[in-house]
């Protein structure tokens, strides 16, 4: 096992151009938009879009990365009490990037369907967990304006109990810290970059808007597949 | 044996003509056996000139009781909104005029006013200044739905005044030296303070406290809105690394605002002052008995 980590680090060094292919690690990478930065307007403005595309979720990236590759080189020589400190950097970024790569899924411009209420087996679960669309997102729309400071608000499916809950997170967490067994449908983002460009501080607006550029179909076909 | 006579100041608003009134509870030792008698002397001092106390007459038996004090009816207390010390535009090109516009007149404002609603609600936290009030509804970890925008007001305060215009260079006398104690060298401290706002998570405060209990100075974080208040430390500057403070000027970029809050904005003064008070109630060195 030593040799091994020895072996790539030394190539490591010789083929600094291709990490990827020699570290048993793999590197995570910056996962383009199915959509313009400015597709989204006027709910989501291309400015805000770009920073939290290009910026935000790239440092998240990046510091994942930083952070796998000491977490490696910790494992590697036995250190377990920086392995152990590593995991909140770990669990901040890491989760950020996973949250944030289903969060772009999440967005589509109206053109492409954004905004379109679910049909079929999703639009049946709201209507009989919530009454109707609209009660879901009323109730969404309150849980996250209510959350203090940075976090995100999911509507998620428990594929044990088959059945749809509304949660918030907060900070970074990725949604099985709330439950191991949820599957994330929808989330939002409502840490302050990813509005206050455009709204500032209110937060209930941006809520209100972002809902006609929500993707439900990629919500659909995820709960579909969890609750076939 | 000696009393202290206790002044208190009674504002009420209960009849359509506010009274203050002054109680005074002296006691004489001289000439009292026993218990000491305690002398309500009311003074009535209207509060406007055109306003008299009444003058109808009591009918027998009945005492004019102006002295003893009125239940309150419909009193409402709140707390209003502060400036920052200095002008908006005068942290330009540090901190815009837009940031603090919003910053101050639409977050801080926001938090004030639910921090009113909340109070109007009941009588319950009646009372209380805000300090008292943070520490009441922190609830030792378990904090009431007030506590959020009591502490939001509270460190929005504390954080205008740790900033002034020219501000940043270097601190000065009693704080320098108790810097470099602590810290070893300014610029360790500097580093420090910088590294630690960089690498908080989500949204919350660093502090620059003075430590009760190890009498020394430290940096602390706070997530959301906790203040080291709550620790009972005393703190002596903050900045605000919650997003909405940076995003106009800096967009997500956090390293330039923290060196520029550094170099720039943090008031030493505002430090050095609170540091001031603070040794009121931590003894920081050995004390100061002067040789005959």
């Amino acid at each position: 096992m030593a040799l091994r980590t020895l072996a790539t680090r030394k190539t490591l060094g010789a083929f600094s151009t291709f990490p990827q292919q020699l570290r048993g690690l793999q590197t995570f990478t910056l996962p383009d938009l199915a959509y313009d930065y400015g597709a989204l307007e006027p709910a989501i403005s291309g400015d805000i879009m770009q920073l939290h595309h290009q910026k935000h979720h790239q440092t998240y990236i990046t510091n994942y990365n930083k952070a796998l590759e000491q977490l490696d080189d910790a494992i590697a020589k036995g250190d377990a009490s920086t392995a152990v400190k590593l995991q909140s950097a770990i669990k901040f970024n890491g989760g950020g990037h996973v949250n944030h790569s289903i969060f772009w899924k999440n967005l589509a411009p109206t053109k492409e369907g954004g905004g379109e209420p679910p049909h079929g087996s999703l639009g049946w679960a709201i209507d009989q967990s919530y009454g109707s669309v609209e009660k879901l997102i009323a109730k969404m729309n309150a849980e996250g304006a209510a959350v203090q400071g940075s976090g995100w608000v999911w509507l998620a499916v428990d594929k044990e109990l088959k059945r749809l809950v509304v949660e918030t997170t907060a900070n970074q967490d990725p949604l099985v810290t709330k439950g191991p067994s949820l599957v994330p449908l929808i989330g939002i983002d409502v840490w302050e970059h990813a509005y206050y460009l455009q709204y500032k501080n209110v937060r209930p607006d941006y809520l209100k808007n972002i809902w006609k550029v929500i993707n439900w179909k990629y919500a659909s076909e995820i709960y579909e597949k969890e609750c076939p | 044996m000696s009393w202290s006579s206790s002044n208190y100041l009674c504002l009420s608003s209960s009849s359509s003509v506010t009274q203050f009134s002054r109680c005074k509870l002296p006691c004489e030792s001289e000439g009292q056996r026993g218990k000491c008698q305690d002398l309500n002397r009311a003074t009535n001092i209207s509060a406007y000139n055109s306003l008299k106390p009444p003058s109808f007459k009591l009918d027998k038996g009945q005492r004019r009781n102006d002295h003893v004090l009125k239940k309150p009816r419909n009193i409402s207390a709140y707390y209003s909104l502060k400036p920052p010390p200095y002008k908006f535009d005068a942290l330009e090109p540090y901190m815009s005029k837009r940031t603090l516009e919003v910053h101050w007149g639409e977050h801080h404002r926001g938090y004030v006013e639910s921090l009113n609603k909340y109070l109007g609600k009941d009588d319950i936290l009646y009372g209380y200044t805000l300090d008292e009030l943070i520490r009441v509804t922190y609830n030792n970890g378990n904090p009431l739905p007030e506590y959020n925008v009591a502490a939001q007001v509270w460190n929005h305060d504390f954080f205008w005044e740790s900033m002034q215009p020219g501000g940043g260079n270097l601190p000065i006398l009693g704080l320098l030296e108790q810097i470099e104690k602590d810290f070893g060298s300014f610029s360790n401290f500097r580093e420090e303070f910088i590294e630690t706002a960089l690498t908080l998570f989500g949204s919350g405060w660093v502090w620059l406290v003075l430590k009760r209990n190890e009498k020394r100075l430290a940096i602390a974080t706070t997530t959301n809105a906790v203040t080291p208040l709550v620790w009972d430390d005393i703190p002596l500057l903050s900045l605000d690394m919650w997003e909405h403070s940076y995003y106009l000027d800096y967009k997500n970029d956090k390293a330039r605002y923290v060196n520029v809050f550094m170099d720039h904005l943090v008031s030493w003064n505002a430090a050095l002052a609170r540091m001031a008070r603070a040794q009121s109630f931590v003894n920081l060195g050995e004390p100061k008995i002067p040789v005959a």
